[in-house]
């Protein structure tokens, strides 16, 4: 093998307390994509920010085409010719594509040969993107593309994507990897991010995994089953979510008609939605993120008020009625957002433990709170869920992403809910917690509860879901089965076209016709 | 090469340390200013922290003080810190004190008792043997102060929740508006009929009833000393052991899981604004019927600006705003201590004070962050 492009020789960060990363050493060639697979809190962030300049490691060195390298910043990792899109976009809302593209940029040329220029990649790698466009009216998977035309303007020869599909269509990921292959075709490498074992077995050829900030394995993914990766990145099997059949039970919750004005301009409002969950029932919800999944929450949360009539839990109106109303009838809900909104950073997990469970738990009693039952109630989540936290007075910023999520969706099941709708219980958490967590949603339903799972993870979503339905616009589909619903009808219904399909369900003329309205929605 | 590094969890040592090296940074510059000012800096921070409680000289009249400025600014830092912790950020305290004692004196002149004028107007001791004692008089101010304070903070707090104003804005402008209103109080409707025309109400610590005295003598022990100990206590009870507290500090540290967890913004705007308000106008009830005896145009005394301070370097704990209530009380009293002995101008403690807080403020990012100092290359 020739030099390596980036060879990492025994790459150590340590944090107060934790070892992120430990003695890793890899390489990733010219013209490769390059798999880094691990856990959450495996130390891929780590590793990615000091490749990007962003930290420093505490000891060994990385070597660019056989000279040192070692960014200081950024912009001396983006002058070498290292380009990162992360997993959370830092675009503005209020600008359009390309002065936002022009504020991640180190000296950017005018505007207009910026924009022409932006024109230019996308054609040529087929990203399809209007320089002009506000980036608040663009759909998550093309605020992506902002971001990787940001870093193919400053022409790298690293890309590094941080979890790149989280957040499209199949469709859109269709897309994405076939500009990837042709990064590659043009000699460039890329280092790629993801929990997906499955698209990484289709797109990489190397794959390095980390687990507990060591390199465990480095292997050929297309080689190996997507199990056997999952099994190397956690180091025990694997257990697929399974339940039993399922009876008929009774409707617990009914949204009826629900209007819901978006609360900023950016928001999407809720558009005549309509949906029923019975006991024992997990209803999924899909569609790409912004199409009002987190309006639907707050609806049905109770942080945002609606008709009375339009919610009813058990008979039992409450659409106007507050979170903790909601809560005592046993309506319980765990947002998507677990930093600032299920959770408050700075707290202890006690502390956010009372947050939700006060009522429930009857930890608080005339006022005062029971600090020692509150506590035991903490300590009762993190046993029963599994997380991995020195104990109850940790705060929870201080937790991994999977770890909190466990301790978020924990704090709401062990409060025995009538109904539970979750959004995005598994976003950023690592393949173990992930599947813990389905377990723990279908053993709720399995014990009389309904759930509504709303995911922008669609294999997530045909796995727990009974019945399937997609957000688009802040419209509803109808909901369908998922026995027998095939990933190109989930597409449909995600882009809007479900309810047309419904009519006809196995007409391929119906189908055809479907589809051609979907591009004309699109042009 | 230096670098912030941000901290997995605030560090509780931190917490704590800086603003104890807040106050000694405080007396180094403070030092600095004094020699530029051309005064002996050792002399003059001695004056401000040592003398007042341990001078033969000074000790004596300057104790007692310590409490009699410290119970103002606890009781007020109280409810600013509850506020403070809920992200709500009440300026104004300044203006409800004022307002509380504005109503709390207007309460005891409106039952100034109709007597021998000139008795009362020597100062002679007298008493009312014919009208039976009103005991209720006091309680009835105490709440008159209360309830003034409380309204004038509605204001921000009703702005805010209706039109989402500025509570910052708000309230520290109508702190003007309150000294206007002070004012006119003292050259018009409160001013003393027996005063030959001079601006300035009655006497009120000649009033038995109405007066806030001194408890224990020479202690500096009044009613308004037993108000900052129980707003301690309950400060402490309110934001350690009651659901409410920990709303506050949740809606502070994460309004949308706050929301989450039920907790409705406004209400918490007009608890947090209109309890700071409440005892702030308390304050200014102690202050105006005990220390001040009257009210006179100039009669705040900044309590309501210190006090932010106060609450700040007390870590908005109330055990904490005891601690840093009596140093800036002792602030107060060494700085007049150096203003009359030493001659240094009045603004310069107030510089000294205000320096306090920007130290505080600056050091308090190492509560969160590590300082980190970092070699250019990477080690091999």
């Amino acid at each position: 093998m020739s030099m390596p492009l980036l060879a990492i020789e025994g790459l150590t960060k340590t944090y107060p307390g934790v070892i992120a990363n430990q003695d890793v050493s890899f390489a990733i060639g010219e013209g490769e994509i390059h798999a880094l697979l691990g856990e959450n809190g495996a130390g891929k962030s780590t590793l990615v920010k000091a490749i990007y300049g962003l930290i420093r490691p505490d000891a060994g060195r990385m070597l660019w085409r056989g000279a040192p390298y070692a960014p200081a910043a950024p912009h001396e990792a983006r002058a070498t010719g290292v380009a990162m899109v992360f997993q959370h976009f830092s675009l503005f809302d209020a600008m359009d594509v390309a002065e936002n593209v022009a504020l991640g940029m180190d000296s950017p040329p005018p505007i207009r040969q910026l924009a022409a220029n932006i024109a230019q990649v996308s054609t040529d790698y087929g990203l399809p993107l209007d320089p002009h466009r506000l980036v608040g009216d663009l759909s998550a998977g093309e605020r992506q593309r902002v971001e990787i035309i940001r870093c193919l303007l400053q022409n790298p020869q690293l890309l590094i994507m941080d979890e790149p599909t989280s957040v499209l269509t199949p469709q859109e990921v269709e897309i994405l990897f076939q500009t990837l292959r042709k990064l590659r075709g043009e000699g460039r490498s890329i280092l790629y991010i993801s929990h997906k074992l499955d698209e990484i077995r289709a797109l990489c050829e190397t794959a390095t995994i980390l687990r507990r900030g060591k390199l465990v394995a480095s292997c050929d993914p297309r080689q190996s089953s997507a199990r056997d990766l999952a099994e190397m990145m956690v180091g025990t099997a694997l257990q697929p979510p399974e339940r039993a059949g399922r009876a008929e039970g009774a409707v617990l919750l009914q949204v009826e008609g629900l209007n819901l004005r978006a609360p900023s301009a950016f928001g999407t409002s809720l558009k005549d939605v309509s949906f029923a969950v019975q006991a024992g029932e997990i209803l999924g919800i899909g569609g790409v993120a912004g199409n009002g999944q987190d309006e639907l929450l707050a609806a049905l949360s109770g942080e945002m008020r609606a008709r009375n009539g339009a919610i009813t839990l058990e008979g039992r109106p409450l659409g106007r009625a507050g979170p903790n109303t909601r809560r005592a009838l046993g309506l319980l809900c765990a947002p998507e957002e677990r930093l600032g909104h299920a959770a408050a950073p700075d707290m202890s997990l006690t502390e956010n433990a009372l947050m939700t469970g006060a009522q429930r738990e009857g930890l608080v009693r005339g006022g005062f709170i029971d600090w020692t039952r509150a506590r035991g109630f903490a300590e009762q989540v993190i046993r029963r869920f599994d997380v991995r936290t020195p104990g109850p007075d940790v705060t929870a910023r201080a937790l991994s992403g999977g770890n909190l999520q466990k301790f978020v969706i924990g704090r709401e099941i062990m409060q025995r809910p009538r109904v539970l709708v979750v959004n995005q219980p598994t976003w950023g958490v690592d393949a173990a917690a992930a599947a813990a967590i389905r377990q723990a949603l279908m053993d709720l339903a399995q014990n009389g509860a309904a759930v509504v799972v709303i995911s922008q993870d669609l294999d997530e979503l045909l796995a727990v879901a009974d019945r399937f339905c997609a957000l688009n616009a802040g419209r509803l589909s109808a909901p369908r089965a998922v026995a027998g619903l095939s990933m190109e009808q989930v597409g449909l219904m995600l882009g809007g076209a479900g309810d047309m399909e419904v009519a006809a369900d196995n007409a391929a003329e119906t189908l055809a016709q479907a589809r051609s309205g979907v591009v004309h929605a699109e042009a | 090469m230096l670098r912030l590094e941000r901290r997995p969890q605030p560090s509780r040592t931190w917490v704590w340390a800086a603003p104890v090296l807040a106050v000694v940074l405080t007396m180094l510059a403070g030092g600095v200013l004094f020699a530029a000012l051309g005064k002996d800096p050792v002399a003059a921070i001695r004056l401000i922290f040592w003398d007042p409680l341990f001078s033969q000289q000074f000790a004596a009249f300057s104790r007692p003080q310590l409490l009699v400025k410290a119970a103002p600014l606890i009781l007020i830092a109280i409810g600013l810190a509850i506020g403070f912790r809920a992200n709500i950020w009440n300026i104004g305290a300044e203006g409800q004190y004022i307002i509380g004692a504005l109503c709390a004196a207007a309460v005891a002149l409106a039952f100034f008792p109709a007597g021998p004028v000139d008795a009362r107007f020597l100062g002679l001791e007298f008493t009312m043997d014919s009208a039976p004692s009103r005991w209720w008089l006091f309680p009835l101010m105490i709440a008159a102060g209360a309830a003034g304070g409380f309204v004038w903070a509605m204001i921000p707090a009703i702005l805010k929740t209706r039109f989402n104003t500025n509570e910052i804005l708000v309230s520290l402008l109508l702190v003007y508006v309150a000294e206007k209103l002070l004012a006119a109080a003292a050259l018009g409707w409160l001013r003393n009929p027996e005063g030959a025309g001079f601006p300035g109400s009655r006497n009120l610590s000649r009033f038995p009833e109405a007066a806030n005295l001194e408890l224990i003598p020479n202690t500096g022990m009044h009613w308004g000393v037993v108000a900052a100990i129980i707003a301690v206590i309950f400060g402490y009870i309110l934001l350690h052991r009651h659901m409410l507290g920990f709303q506050v500090q949740l809606a502070g540290q994460a309004p949308r899981a706050a929301r989450f967890a039920g907790v409705a913004p406004a209400r918490l705007v007009i608890f947090c604004l209109g309890l700071s308000g409440l005892m702030a106008g308390m304050a200014g009830m102690f202050e105006v019927t005990g220390p001040a005896r009257m009210i006179t145009i100039d009669f705040n005394a900044g309590y309501g600006f210190v006090a932010i301070i106060v609450a700040f370097l007390g870590r908005l704990h109330p055990v904490g705003i005891v601690l840093a209530g009596f140093l800036m009380a002792l602030t107060y009293i060494g700085g007049e201590l150096a203003q009359f002995t030493l001659g240094l101008p009045s603004a310069a403690i107030q510089v000294f004070q205000g320096m306090l807080l920007f130290f505080l403020l600056a050091l308090d990012m190492l509560s969160n962050y590590r300082i980190r100092l970092t070699a250019r290359e990477v080690t091999p």
